[in-house]
C-alpha cells in the first residue's frame, strides 16, 4: 500500500521484567484508515496498543527498546512530552470508564486539562464532540447529570465523546465493544466508520467479525510476536502463514 | 432441630442488641436527666453564653469552654486534615506501592500512642518553642490545636488511603489518557471520586478532636477566661469535666453533666451534618 504511514513499529520490543510481551514488533498502520490487532487472549494486543500512548509508563519494570514513529518521529526517543502525545493520542478503554463527574463535565475534562475553561468557549466544542460521537440527542437534556447513570452503550460514546473534544489526530481503542450488546456494538462499529474519516483508529478486538467488518488492515498476533498483517480481505480469505490460518479457522484458542 | 437452633440464635442476638441499644439509650437519657434542671433553672442562653464560671458562688456560664473547644477543635482540623489528605494523596498517587504498604501501617500505629504521651511532648517540646518564639505562657490554645492536630493524622490518613485507594484504577488511566498530568488526574477527578471516604475521615477526625481530654488538660494551659488570642490558655468543656468532677455536688454536679449534653449535642449535630453531607455527594457522585 503506497499509504501515508502514519505510525511504524520497528523492531519494538517489550519486556514486563524479564518477559517478554513484545518480540521485535515491526508494522506499518496507514492515516485515515483503521486497523485491527487479533490474536489469541494475552498475546500482546494491549500491550502493542499502549506503547503507542506510553500508558505502559505507569507500569513499573517495563522496558523496550525498538522504535515507535509516529508522523516520523520516535515517541521514545528523548524530548518526547507525554501529555502532549496523550492529548494527541486518544484512547478507549475495554469498559467505559467515564469520570464520576456530569455529562459535560466529563467531555470538558480534556479541555480544562489544557487550561481552556471559560463556558462559551467550551460549550460549542462539547456540543460538536457529543454530536460528532452520535449522543447528543440523548444527552442534550442530561448534561448536568451523573455520567455514570447512563446506560453502557452511551458511557462508551461518551468515552469518545471525550476524546474528540481534544481533537486527536489518532484513537486507540482496546475492545471497546466487549462490554455491550450486539445492538450497541453495531452502533460503535459504525460510529467508527464514521471517524475514520478523519482519525487514525487502532482497534484491538477478540472478535475476527469485528476486524473483518470495519478494518482496513489487520495484524494478527501471537505470543508477543507479528505474525501476519496485512490488508484485512486478504489476510481472512487468503492468510500466509499457517498459524494465521489456524487462528482463523477456529484451531487456536 | 436446625430451624429450633436457629431461632434460638436469633432471640439470643436480639437480646444481645436490645441490651446494647438500651445501655447507650440509658446513658444519654441520664445525662439530660441530671443536666438539663440547671439549663432550665438558669435559662439555656444564660448558661451558654454568659461567661463566669465560679462554681463556689453558684455562677455557671460556659461560653469561655465551649468558644475554647471550638478553637482547638477547628484549629487541630486545619492543621491536620489538609496534613492528612496531602498523605494520603502522596502516599496513594505519588511513590511505589510498597511505600504505601509499610508507611500505613506504622502510621495506623501512632493511633495506639496513649493520649498522655502527646500530651507529654506538647507541654516539653511544643509549649516553649510557642512561649519562646510567639510569647504567650505557652501552654495555648494553639498548643492544643498542634497536639491534636498530629493526633487526628492517624484517622485522617488512614480512612483517606483508603477511600483513594478505592478508586478504580480506570479513572486514573482515562485522566492520564487524556494528556492530563498526576496531580491534575489527582484533583480533578480522583479527589472527587473518593470525597465522601475523605469527608468521613475528617468528620470522624473532628469527633475525636472535640472528645479528646488528657492532652488537652496537658498542654492548653486551663484557664476558665474567654481566648482572644489563640497564643492564650483556655479550657475547654472536656477539661472542665475532668478537671471538677471530683469536688462537684448540688449544682456544680448538675452544671458538669450540662456541659455532658451540650457535648452531646454538638457531636449529634456534626454526625447529622455529615451524614447528610454524604447522602447528598453519594446520590450525586
Ligand atoms: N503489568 C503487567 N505486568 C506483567 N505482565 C503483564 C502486564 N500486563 C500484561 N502482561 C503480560 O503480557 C502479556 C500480554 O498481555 P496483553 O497485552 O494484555 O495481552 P492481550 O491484550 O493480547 O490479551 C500477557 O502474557 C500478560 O500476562
Ligand atoms: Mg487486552
Amino acid at each position: 500500500m503506497s499509504l501515508n504511514a502514519k505510525i511504524r513499529f520497528v523492531q519494538l520490543s517489550l519486556f514486563y521484567g524479564a518477559f517478554a510481551a513484545l518480540k521485535r514488533v515491526s508494522m506499518t498502520m496507514a492515516e485515515r484508515h483503521i486497523t485491527a490487532l487479533i490474536g489469541p487472549s494475552g498475546c500482546g494486543k494491549s500491550t502493542l496498543l499502549r506503547t503507542l500512548n506510553r500508558m505502559n509508563d505507569l507500569i513499573s519494570g517495563v522496558r523496550i527498546t525498538g522504535q515507535v514513529l509516529v508522523d516520523g518521529k520516535n515517541i521514545y526517543g528523548p524530548g518526547t512530552d507525554v501529555t502532549e502525545l496523550r492529548k494527541r493520542i486518544g484512547m478507549v478503554f475495554q469498559r467505559p470508564n467515564p469520570f464520576p463527574l456530569s455529562v459535560r463535565d466529563n467531555v470538558a475534562f480534556g479541555l480544562r486539562v489544557a487550561g481552556l475553561t471559560s463556558r462559551s468557549d467550551v460549550a460549542p466544542i462539547i456540543e460538536r464532540s457529543l454530536r460528532a460521537a452520535w449522543l447528543w440527542d440523548q444527552v442534550k437534556d442530561r448534561l448536568e447529570q451523573p455520567a455514570l447513570d447512563l446506560p453502557l452503550d452511551q458511557q462508551q460514546r461518551l468515552c469518545i465523546a471525550r476524546l474528540l473534544a481534544v481533537e486527536p489526530d489518532i484513537i486507540l481503542m482496546d475492545e471497546p465493544c466487549s462490554a455491550l450488546d450486539p445492538i450497541a456494538t453495531g452502533k460503535v462499529e459504525e460510529l467508527m466508520l464514521e471517524l475514520k474519516k478523519q482519525y487514525t483508529i487502532v482497534i484491538v478486538t477478540h472478535n475476527m467479525q469485528q476486524a473483518a467488518r470495519i478494518s482496513d488492515v489487520t495484524g494478527y498476533m501471537l505470543l508477543g510476536d507479528m505474525i501476519e498483517c496485512g490488508e484485512t480481505a486478504v489476510l481472512f480469505t487468503n492468510p500466509q502463514d499457517r498459524r494465521t490460518q489456524d487462528y482463523l479457522s477456529g484451531r487456536y484458542g | 432441630m436446625k430451624a429450633r437452633a436457629e431461632k434460638l440464635a436469633q432471640r439470643i442476638l436480639l437480646v444481645i442488641a436490645l441490651s446494647a441499644i438500651s445501655s447507650l439509650i440509658l446513658i444519654a437519657l441520664f445525662i439530660f436527666k441530671e443536666g438539663t434542671p440547671i439549663m432550665v433553672k438558669m435559662g439555656l442562653r444564660r448558661f451558654l453564653f454568659s461567661s463566669e464560671w465560679e462554681p463556689q458562688a453558684g455562677l455557671f456560664g460556659i461560653y469561655p469552654m465551649i468558644v475554647a473547644s471550638l478553637w482547638v477543635t477547628l484549629g487541630a482540623m486545619l492543621i491536620g486534615a489538609p496534613l492528612g489528605i496531602a498523605g494520603a494523596i502522596f502516599l496513594n498517587e505519588f511513590v511505589p506501592k510498597t511505600v504505601l504498604r509499610i508507611v500505613k501501617p506504622a502510621i495506623e500505629l501512632l493511633a495506639g500512642i496513649p493520649s498522655v504521651v502527646y500530651g507529654f511532648i506538647g507541654v516539653m517540646v511544643l509549649a516553649p518553642l510557642i512561649r519562646n518564639h510567639l510569647g504567650g505562657p505557652g501552654l495555648s490554645i494553639l498548643a492544643a490545636a498542634v497536639i491534636l492536630g498530629v493526633m487526628i493524622l492517624p484517622t485522617v490518613i488512614s480512612i483517606s488511603t483508603d477511600a483513594i485507594g478505592a478508586v478504580p484504577n480506570s479513572y486514573r488511566e482515562g485522566a492520564l489518557a487524556l494528556g492530563a498530568t498526576r496531580w491534575q488526574a489527582v484533583h480533578m477527578v480522583i479527589l472527587k471520586a473518593a470525597r465522601s471516604g475523605i469527608i468521613a475521615s475528617i468528620i470522624l477526625a473532628m469527633g475525636r478532636a472535640i472528645g479528646e481530654t488528657m492532652a488537652v488538660i496537658m498542654v492548653a494551659g486551663n484557664t476558665v477566661k474567654l481566648p482572644h488570642s489563640v497564643l492564650n490558655s483556655a479550657r475547654t468543656l472536656t477539661a472542665t469535666i475532668a478537671f471538677e468532677m471530683a469536688s462537684a455536688t448540688g449544682r456544680h454536679r448538675e452544671a458538669l453533666f450540662a456541659i455532658g449534653v451540650v457535648l452531646f449535642v454538638i457531636i449529634m449535630l456534626l454526625n447529622s451534618f455529615a451524614t447528610v453531607i454524604l447522602r447528598g455527594r453519594t446520590t450525586r457522585a
